[in-house]
């Protein structure tokens, strides 16, 4: 699903560092090299993208997530994926949606696994190239990776 | 190891119209984290991917990752502009796919 190739980060211009997301993370899984890969050092927005989970999940097995996208969903401005990330599972990875101007509505709704109480972060590239970040913490009261 | 998917989907739309398509697949969603009663690994085997499309054309698609849950449930939408067949079909690790499909009317 997602590469694995180191991100070479020298050739990035300190002037996007500002703007990028960074996770003040006691560990990082790999999550904060996930986000620098979708983002490529590009500037992040806040608002048209949602992330709604429940604030706590009782069960980690099985934890609901809707991400939203506000956008026309035309030809000239739609929203082209959504990448959706862990920042305290044994991998970042959870999903990455495709959409098209045929969705009609940039909504997409799934279900996860949560080992512990963490953050959630979703991003959005839209196809102007612009990039929006959501996230919300869930808490876990029975976590569920298989540990 | 997977059963049929189960696909909730209308049978007609008018013209424009944005329908929501409701989806599920019986699986493990094997993440290669657990371990067996002699403390092997169980190794990895999950639907990785699922795709969408609507008479032909892309309509939705998902990469999945070992954090999706067992029994992936997967909610998208669909503007319907004509009559025709929504074809949705999900990868496992190994290559074996798992398709639904159904047809949607214009009123």
């Amino acid at each position: 699903m997602l590469n694995r190739r180191e991100l070479v980060l020298g050739g990035l211009g300190l002037v996007a560092l500002t703007s990028l997301p960074t996770l003040a993370l006691a560990q990082d899984n790999g999550a904060q090299k996930a986000i620098d890969k979708f983002t490529g050092g590009k500037a992040v927005g806040e608002g048209k993208l949602t992330l709604t989970m429940p604030e706590i999940a009782e069960n980690g097995n099985t934890v609901p997530l809707t991400i939203k996208v506000d956008s026309p969903m035309t030809d000239a401005d739609y929203v082209k994926e959504v990448l959706v990330l862990a920042t305290g599972n044994p991998s970042p990875e959870v999903a990455r949606f495709e959409f098209s101007p045929a969705s009609g509505l940039a909504q997409a709704d799934a279900r996860m696994r949560l080992a512990k109480t963490q953050d959630v972060i979703a991003l959005a590239r839209m196809s102007d190239g612009s990039i929006y970040k959501a996230s919300t913490t869930v808490k876990v009261t029975i976590g569920g990776c298989g540990g | 190891m997977a059963t049929k998917p189960r696909v909730k989907a209308p049978k007609t739309a008018n013209a424009g119209e944005v329908v929501t398509i409701k989806t599920l697949i019986s699986h493990p969603m094997e993440s290669g984290q657990r371990k067996d009663e002699a403390g092997n690994l169980i190794p990895r085997n999950i639907i990785k991917r699922f795709e969408a499309t609507f008479n032909g054309k892309p309509v939705f698609a998902a990469d999945l990752a070992p954090s999706i849950s067992a029994n992936p449930y997967i909610e998208f939408h669909l503007r319907v502009t004509e009559t025709g067949e929504l074809k949705m079909i999900w990868i496992e690790d190994g290559g074996a796919t798992f398709e639904d499909t159904q047809t949607i009317t214009l009123k």
